[in-house]
């Protein structure tokens, strides 16, 4: 009998329930809103329409919305996290940890808040808005793979249930966002948290990758005519030079977490202090990945100001082409700098200085975009909407960030700052300045474009306001705790230290980002409630310069209804300024038959089958796993042999379509 | 008139936050910034010296965001010049490709030779005598071993003032780092081999020691404190500890090493002066069965011989790496 349990359900068992109070508090509370929320959708009868119209809907636009509002729950938690470990941190001053929750309860809180944040948040936040702008901004009727879209979204979904599925029944990992070996070997960490933390990870991971495959080959193959490579948008260079790193670098990721699951699943040895394992490799691999990640992050923001800054100075980008050779030197360089991660594991002189240098050179490129951005602005005119306080807000944070990341490149001082505030400061600063800024301005210039009305823009600056002042509070005493000599992740500190003044007023940033957070939600709500007052009628409220704002908002299932034809950088801009100045209006395309792909539930049902793998090696459920590949593999073969997956809109249809469309344009 | 009361407030916020800064900061201590021994010192001047020359950049960034914002905003149109088609000026690139390369390559220089001036491996110039430290990380406290003096502490480490401090150090617990923010740089402590950190400390005083790595649940209560002191003062520590009647051998080693932090500095008398090296050299020993990590009997027919420990403790590193092929 015992034997059959433990062949079912592996080592899963009620042991692993939650056993510290807020947690258990949390965990009900997530229940009951679940059930709520599953019993509401059959009250309302509204599974049909969700499953028909999103779940199965390979519509980018439709899958962008879906990882945006995905990230937006995931960003509550993690601030949520971050809540929480400031609380701990101005009560644990003279403790000994479990003031407001337990060491081992700590520890996972900031694990999950690092993990969920770049992994949940930021990578969402960035593949949804590729999704919702890219093949508009190139002119293509949809990413290259619709379906493999689908795919992608749904392993990313199914990380971020494991995720957080961890926080109801096993824990989650104490090794920090990147687990570092031997702590998250079976000797110190025998439990199911840091499984939950490769597994969520791995099943993400190869998410990730197959869409920088998709969008590398929209980029190449899906342009419209006319837009030769040094047409394209910048965000599109930002995107491209962005997957390829994508391409080169997950792989590593999957494959160091791989071999620390084989050590954990099979006993090897990969990385553990004995048996000629050797953890020092796993450090080097993970930042082999780490690095060039933190410039997937940011480098489509960079994509998203340079579009912002131009459209709203109503100016040409300054330095388009010194702007891609930027993108691609920091794309280069990406990869050469990932020891300064760790100048303090012990590496000889020449390697350190040699990683220093590089590290530091990265700052010419970035410097010039800045500059580049900075003389878009120089004879323009400029008009301050919220995207344009985010990116006022993005220039000073992301310059201070980047000055504390020169003194972190140099090794001499790295040594007496690594792994204190003064670091958790700096990454924040350029994680939190360049990509969350970069994103948030993304989603209030690009929202009309999708839902058709724009966004409150009173609830907006106060949003953008509050974060910037709140990210100061929050972080900048975190330098000042780190000259102190505070190092990150403690629970506890002498009260001798002096260092709880500083955590309050670092608590009370937080509280302020929280406050934007809110005003957020509030905006989205007043927008909604009031969105017959800021209709976007024209299809171009921001008198924009690339294509997707020349389509009507919201932007029409089809993108386009006629393929448009590109002689220019700006095309949308340079054509409103032909028709205003030779005064004609333009002319009645000439409509033709439109392909779609047919919507499909398999994407759902294949990363639904990983996620049973996942669980399954998490709890050693093995036939679970089994079972998990063998549904996924059945499941691709039969998707690859339909053949039957596209159906046809007629010119005709197109034609009745996009009339209605002008007529509604021309009656403004 | 409404323009000028914004300004006045700005100005005004911004007093309060200057004021209210020094206020919350005065009467704190900061270690880094307020060194106390050579290797720190020079550290900090590195950090002044990068920060000013990175302002050459920022300064003029922050000064043309507040200016431009201001003088090409839409409300100033009439003034201001538009020109929406200006997009490229070779001038402008390469002032702002070439200022930047000039700093960083500077900067290069100074890394380059800074970084071989402050390698932790570097032995420090003194007329002093060093003073060798085997240092052990432990779940969750620190080990400091004298092996010149025979004996041992744990979380206090007592050294003496304006003498080098050759420490290595290793770990019998997961990644730590040790960190001494008064004294400078810090290095990462790992099991299975040795790591090397020369210091210095310039006067008498008490400062905070602790690890700077995740190392598991008790990891915020690696705190020590390291006490330099007078040369006699050292010397009278030394002799204290050498007539305690507690020792530190494999036996009471092995009970000290069992997860747990400790509140108070325990001394102890080194009973085995082989120890580290055995620590060290437990991770990559056969036989041992799965999962335990006993260290190398003393007794028996695995016993080996102190000067081939002391041989092997020497090249672990290397070891270390041909194990990992």
């Amino acid at each position: 009998m015992n034997e059959l349990i433990n062949f079912v359900f592996g080592r899963l068992s009620l042991d692993y329930l939650p056993k510290d109070i807020i947690t258990q508090v949390t965990v009900v509370v997530i229940t009951v809103l679940g059930i709520a929320a599953v019993v509401a959708m059959f009250k309302f009868k509204l599974w049909k329409w969700v499953w028909k119209n999103w779940i199965t809907s390979l519509d980018a636009k439709k899958i962008g919305v879906m990882y945006l509002i995905v990230a937006g729950i995931m960003l509550i938690r993690g601030v949520a996290d971050a809540l929480m470990i400031r609380a701990q941190q101005v009560l644990g001053s003279g403790g000994s940890g479990g003031e407001f929750i337990s060491s081992d309860t700590f520890q996972q809180v900031f694990s999950a808040h690092g993990t969920i944040m770049i992994f949940f948040v930021a990578m969402g936040l960035m593949f949804g808005l590729i999704n919702l702008v890219l093949p508009l901004m190139l002119g293509a009727r949809d990413v290259a793979f619709p379906f493999l879209n689908s795919v992608s979204f749904w392993l990313f979904t199914m990380g971020m249930i494991l995720v957080n599925m961890s926080l109801i029944v096993g824990g989650f990992s104490i090794g920090g966002w990147l687990g570092y070996p031997p702590l998250t070997e079976l000797a110190y960490s025998p439990g199911p948290g840091v499984d939950y933390w490769i597994w969520a990870l791995q099943i993400a991971g190869i998410g990730s990758l197959l869409s920088g495959i998709n969008f590398l080959v929209t980029i190449l193959k899906h342009r419209a005519p006319g837009m030769t490579m040094m047409k394209m948008p910048i965000f599109a260079w930002s995107v491209l030079v962005m997957v390829l790193l994508v391409i080169f670098a997950f792989p590593i990721l999957t494959a160091t977490l791989g071999m620390l699951g084989l050590d954990r699943l099979m006993g090897m040895h990969f990385f553990t202090s004995d048996f000629g394992g050797n953890p020092m490799m796993y450090i080097n691999l993970i930042w082999a990945w780490g690095h060039p990640e933190v410039y997937i992050l940011v480098l489509p923001a960079f994509g998203i100001f340079s579009e912002i800054v131009a459209t709203y100075s109503r100016k040409k980008l300054f330095g388009y082409k010194t702007m891609v050779v930027a993108l691609f030197a920091i794309t280069f360089l990406s990869f050469t700098v990932w020891l300064h991660h760790f100048f303090t594991m012990g590496s000889g002189a020449n390697v350190n200085a040699f990683f220093g240098i590089t590290t530091m050179i990265i700052a010419i490129p970035t410097g010039v975009k800045i500059f580049n951005w900075l003389f878009t602005m120089y004879r323009g005119r400029i008009s301050f909407k919220s995207p344009m306080l985010w990116f006022l807000a993005f220039v000073i944070t992301f310059t201070i960030g980047g000055v504390t990341g020169v003194l972190l490149a140099v090794p001499g001082i790295d040594f007496q700052v690594h792994n204190s505030l003064f670091l958790v400061a700096h990454f924040h600063n350029v994680i939190i300045g360049g990509v969350v800024f970069g994103y948030l301005a993304a989603i209030t210039y690009w929202f009309p474009k999708i839902f058709g009305f724009k966004l409150n823009e009173r609830f907006g600056r106060y949003a953008a306001y509050c974060w910037t002042i709140g990210f100061m509070v929050a972080f900048l005493p975190l330098y000042a705790l780190g000259f102190m000599g505070a190092t990150r992740r403690l629970d506890h500190y002498d009260a001798s230290t002096g260092w709880q003044v500083l955590f309050v007023v670092a608590g009370i940033g937080v509280l302020i980002i929280a406050l934007g957070i809110f005003f957020q939600i509030l905006q989205l709500v007043v927008s909604i409630w009031q969105r017959k007052k800021n209709l976007d009628l024209t299809g171009d409220p921001w008198n924009g310069r690339t294509l997707e704002w020349s389509v009507p908002s919201p932007a029409p299932f089809y993108n386009f209804a006629v393929t448009p034809v590109v002689t220019s950088r700006d095309p949308f801009w340079e054509e409103k300024q032909r028709l205003k100045i030779s005064g004609e209006k333009s002319a009645k395309p000439e409509y033709k038959d439109i392909y779609l792909p047919k919507d499909s539930g398999m994407g759902i049902i294949i990363a639904g089958f990983g996620f049973l793998v996942c669980f399954g090696l998490i709890w050693h459920m093995w036939w679970l796993a089994v079972v998990g590949l063998i549904g996924a593999i059945v499941c691709i073969i039969i998707k690859t042999g339909d053949d039957d997956n596209e159906y046809k809109i007629t010119a005709a249809e197109i034609e009745l379509l996009d009339i209605s469309n002008r007529r509604k344009k021309a009656a403004l | 008139m409404k323009k000028t009361a914004k300004v006045v407030a700005f100005l005004l916020v911004l007093a309060a936050v200057v004021v209210g800064s020094v206020f919350l900061l005065q009467g704190l201590n900061f270690d880094v910034i307020n060194s106390q021994g050579e290797v720190a010192n020079k550290e900090r001047d590195l950090l002044f010296f990068t920060l000013g020359l990175s302002l050459i950049v920022v300064i003029p960034v922050f000064v043309m965001l507040i200016v431009f914002s201001l003088r090409y905003r839409e409300g100033n149109k009439k003034k201001a010049v538009y020109k929406p088609d200006w997009d490229f000026n070779w001038v402008l690139e390469t002032i702002w490709w070439g200022i930047p390369i000039v700093i960083i390559g500077i900067l290069s220089v100074v890394t380059w030779i800074s970084t071989h001036d402050l390698d932790p491996y570097k032995p420090l110039d003194s007329d002093v005598k060093p003073v060798s430290v085997q240092v052990v990380a432990l779940q969750w406290k620190w080990l400091f071993i004298y092996p010149e003096q025979g004996v041992a502490s744990v979380n206090l480490l007592q050294i003496p003032e304006k003498t080098p401090i050759n420490f290595t150090i290793t770990s019998d617990a997961p990644m730590n780092s040790l960190w001494i923010p008064s004294l400078g740089s810090q290095i990462y402590a790992m099991s299975g081999m040795s790591t090397k950190l020369h210091l210095m400390a310039d006067t008498v005083g008490d400062y905070k020691g602790s690890s700077a790595n995740i190392s598991g649940e008790g990891f915020a209560s690696m705190r020590f404190i390291a006490r330099s002191s007078t040369q006699s003062d050292f010397d009278a520590w030394v002799a204290k500890l050498r007539s305690s009647n507690q020792t530190l051998d494999l036996v009471s080693y092995d009970k000290l090493a069992e997860p747990g932090a400790v509140s108070e500095p325990i001394g102890y008398r080194l009973g085995d002066p082989h120890l580290y090296d055995r620590i060290v050299l437990k991770y990559m020993m056969p036989p041992r069965q799965s999962g335990s990590h006993a260290l190398p009997a003393k007794h028996g027919e695995h016993e080996m011989k102190n000067k081939d420990i002391q041989n092997m403790g020497a090249h672990n590193m290397d070891m270390m790496k041909m194990d990992g092929m």
